[in-house]
């Protein structure tokens, strides 16, 4: 068993709060190993996690398997996406194969929401959310959760903004009920048609106006933007998503304050941000990217690690 | 099968007696000779007869349920006519109405025939629905008089909504001709997209899918409308929202010769259930919100819902063990059908009496079956119940081919103890 309250790290929705801290905390230490010359620790040699990854991901993957590396932990690697996936080995049967291998812990990544809690129904192994459909994505929550800690040096109080479809969007939720339990403010902006119903039940606010939204935050998380979503048009055209809620360079010049801005990625320059703002220097996007490594080393050491690191 | 043949006299003795059909309840006994009923009465006397002493529970009419997938032919590893059969006899129903979406679906005078044939030595009567449309596909009328020749008591393209409203208007003016129910699975498609649970507080936490209340309603008006119109026979299928309580109940009010029902799950459970995302919660229509719940309960009350039907619909263990997105819709529910009901129903003080016409007399009129059960003469369909007791729902209780069923380990009220069906006796 793990330093954290519950077993697996499934959403940031059922995470305490001290959980949130206690992940942040690491964080920041194992930050620290990245700089050095040799960045490795051997804090979980002899754990073996395999990344169980059934929806294509480039830097979700990379940055897991190097907090693995880092951690001195062997990784494996499992990819598979589309029509297989329905159509192959059932999801339990795969995941139980892979487990009859004697491993301690399985990240995935899974088109459906909710597949991880199915998981841990399946298997003894610690699971680690790497992505479930539109539901979660924890281990984004607290890196943007880490990012804006290093920026502003409180998340308590803090005023973010979270811009574009906020409907299929696991990054917003994960945003959403981790700041909320760190004490911060969030308010939602984005086409009406890609705000799920009753989002204010959260805790959150929304408002449609991008320019009084701006004004109010300390920092905009800018998602990434997809005009149809399964042959279903949401968004009339990128022409005017921009004009009515895109971070735009004229948007940014307009205010008084300095905003942090923030992107999980991958961006789609032009179309919700200009290529200006998002290399400004207060985008803080490559650090989410960094943070994303040390975040993943303290989830992973805190649910496998055996003795408490002294920090 | 299940059960045991009926001695050539048997006196039920000693029982509450609930007539729904003439709003009669008393103590007394029924005797049953060559599982026909012979006598009714306070007291009978049958020296002859074995015995079967009710110790004072209720005696009334078999069930009737409007709602079944039996999933013969085509997945006979989910369900037969068969197990169907005896699972609907476990929970107290001697008439099913099986859904034609089998594979093949039955769309042909020929199919409804097979199910006719195969269902006739079971120990329920199996009505075939037959399909609306060649296929499910929604296009071209089926063989509609030559299907209620074969036996079709009703049709319906279930699982697949009707959407075009043209094919609707033209099979409930084809359908005054043979004096038959059109059953429509009322979603709008456009609406519920790929949407797997109610649209609402719980799809936005979850990150499901989410199928708006609307989705229904919109449909459900639609229906009624052109019901009006044509003259035209309606029943509404599994009613899961407040939106199309209000539609049903205004048509009614209006004078409508509407019929509708509800399903025990859409009573007994609400959106937060889902907070698991356990598949067999994953039904289609999808279980709404704690308002939208107690306002089908409330029509069930006042009449504006005519009967509960348990849209009991056998999934494998492996299907139901996917990714919810991927899961299928819906969920077996005839053995625990009426202790669920009476739980949330006695509850809400729902009287007995009427919960029981819900399950007898107003599914056979809705029909256009015979519902007068207790007449000297008549093949015995006979459900006896102990409404009091509390138990919990268990795997062992299914006699379903299936298992995909929410309701185990549930504490339900309200139990069958025995059923008598085409001559034969089951006991719990």
């Amino acid at each position: 068993m793990g330093f954290l309250s519950k077993k697996h790290l499934l959403g940031l929705a059922e995470t305490p709060r001290k959980d949130i801290e206690l992940i942040l905390q690491h964080a920041s230490s194992f930050k620290e190993v990245l700089d050095r010359p040799i960045k490795k620790v051997p804090t979980l040699q002899g754990k073996t996690v395999v990344n169980l990854f059934f929806e294509d991901s480039t830097r979700t993957r990379i940055s897991f398997e190097l907090a693995q590396k880092r951690l001195s932990a062997d990784s494996v690697n499992f990819s598979t996406s589309g029509s297989s996936l329905k159509k192959g080995e059932s999801f339990k049967d795969t995941a139980r194969n892979i487990e009859a291998m004697k491993i301690d812990c399985i990240v995935m990544r899974h088109p459906a929401p909710g597949a991880h809690i199915h998981l841990t129904h399946y298997v003894d192994s610690v699971v680690v959310n790497a992505g479930d459909g539109t539901h979660e994505h924890p281990t984004q929550g607290l890196l943007d959760m880490m990012s804006l800690m290093e920026a502003k040096g409180k998340l308590d109080g803090l005023k973010v903004a979270i811009v574009g479809d906020i409907t299929h969007s696991r990054v917003a939720r994960s945003n959403i009920h981790g700041l909320l339990s760190m004490g911060a403010e969030v308010t939602l902006c984005g086409p009406p048609n890609l705000m799920p119903v009753n989002v204010q039940e959260l805790g959150i606010s929304v408002n449609y106006d991008i320019d009084e939204v701006l004004v109010w935050a300390d920092a905009v998380n800018v998602l990434r933007i997809q005009r149809e979503r399964q042959g279903v048009s949401y968004i009339p055209s990128v022409r005017e998503y921009r004009d009515l809620f895109g971070i735009t360079r004229e948007r940014i010049e307009r205010l008084k304050e300095p905003i942090t801005i923030m992107h999980p990625g991958p961006i789609n320059r032009g179309v919700e941000i200009d290529s200006d703002v998002a290399d400004s220097e207060n985008a803080i996007i490559l650090d989410q990217v960094l943070n994303g490594v040390a975040v993943r080393m303290a989830v992973l050491y805190l649910l496998l690690g055996d003795q408490p690191e002294a920090s | 099968m299940k059960g045991e043949t009926l001695p050539k006299l048997f006196l039920i003795k000693n029982g509450d007696i609930v007539d729904p059909a003439n709003g009669e309840r008393f103590n007394g006994s029924i005797l049953l000779k060559n599982g026909k009923i012979e006598k009714i009465g306070k007291r009978i006397s049958a020296p002859e007869a074995e015995v079967y002493d009710t110790g004072g529970k209720v005696v009334t009419h078999g069930f009737c349920d409007l709602h079944v997938h039996f999933r013969e032919p085509g997945r006979e590893d989910k369900e037969t006519l068969a197990t169907g059969a005896d699972a609907a006899l476990a929970g107290g129903f001697t008439q099913v109405c099986a859904m034609p979406n089998t594979d093949p679906p039955l769309d042909t005078p020929e199919s409804i025939r097979f199910v006719v044939e195969k269902g006739s030595d079971l120990s329920v009567k199996i009505h075939p629905i037959g399909a609306i449309s060649v296929g499910q596909h929604g296009k071209e009328l089926t063989e509609l008089g030559a299907m209620v020749k074969e036996g079709a008591v009703a049709f319906s393209d279930d699982g697949i909504p009707v959407m075009e409203s043209g094919l609707m208007r033209r099979v409930l003016e084809y359908t005054t001709l043979l004096r038959v129910p059109v059953i429509n699975h009322a979603e709008d498609l456009t609406l519920k997209l790929d949407g797997q649970m109610h649209e609402g507080s719980w799809s936005t936490r979850l990150g499901l899918g989410g199928i708006p209340d609307v989705s229904e309603s919109i449909m459900v008006n639609r229906d009624l409308e052109l019901t009006a119109m044509t003259g035209g026979r309606l029943h509404v299928p599994h009613v899961s929202s407040a939106k199309s309580v209000e539609w049903i109940r205004a048509a009614k009010e209006g004078g409508l010769d509407v019929t509708a029902e509800v399903t025990p799950h859409h009573l007994f459970f609400n959106d937060g259930n889902l907070h698991s995302y356990d598949t067999n919660f994953k039904v289609a229509p999808p279980i709404r919100t704690e308002e939208d719940r107690v306002a089908l309960r409330e029509a069930l009350k006042d009449g504006t819902i005519d009967c509960i039907a348990t849209d009991h619909a056998p999934h494998t263990i492996e299907e139901k063990e996917a990714p919810f997105d991927w899961a299928p819709c819906g969920m077996i529910g005839l053995e625990s059908a009426f202790g669920a009901a009476w739980k949330v129903l006695s509850e809400a003080e729902m009287e007995l009496e009427q919960v029981i016409a819900a399950l007898t007399v107003n599914p056979r009129l809705a029909m256009g079956f015979d519902e007068n059960l207790f007449s000297n003469g008549r093949e015995a369909e006979i459900t006896i119940i102990d409404p009091d007791e509390e138990w919990v729902f268990a795997a062992q209780h299914l006699c379903s081919k299936s298992r995909n069923t929410p309701f185990i380990d549930h504490s339900l009220k309200g139990r069958v103890k025995a059923t008598i069906s085409s001559g034969r006796l089951f006991e719990q």
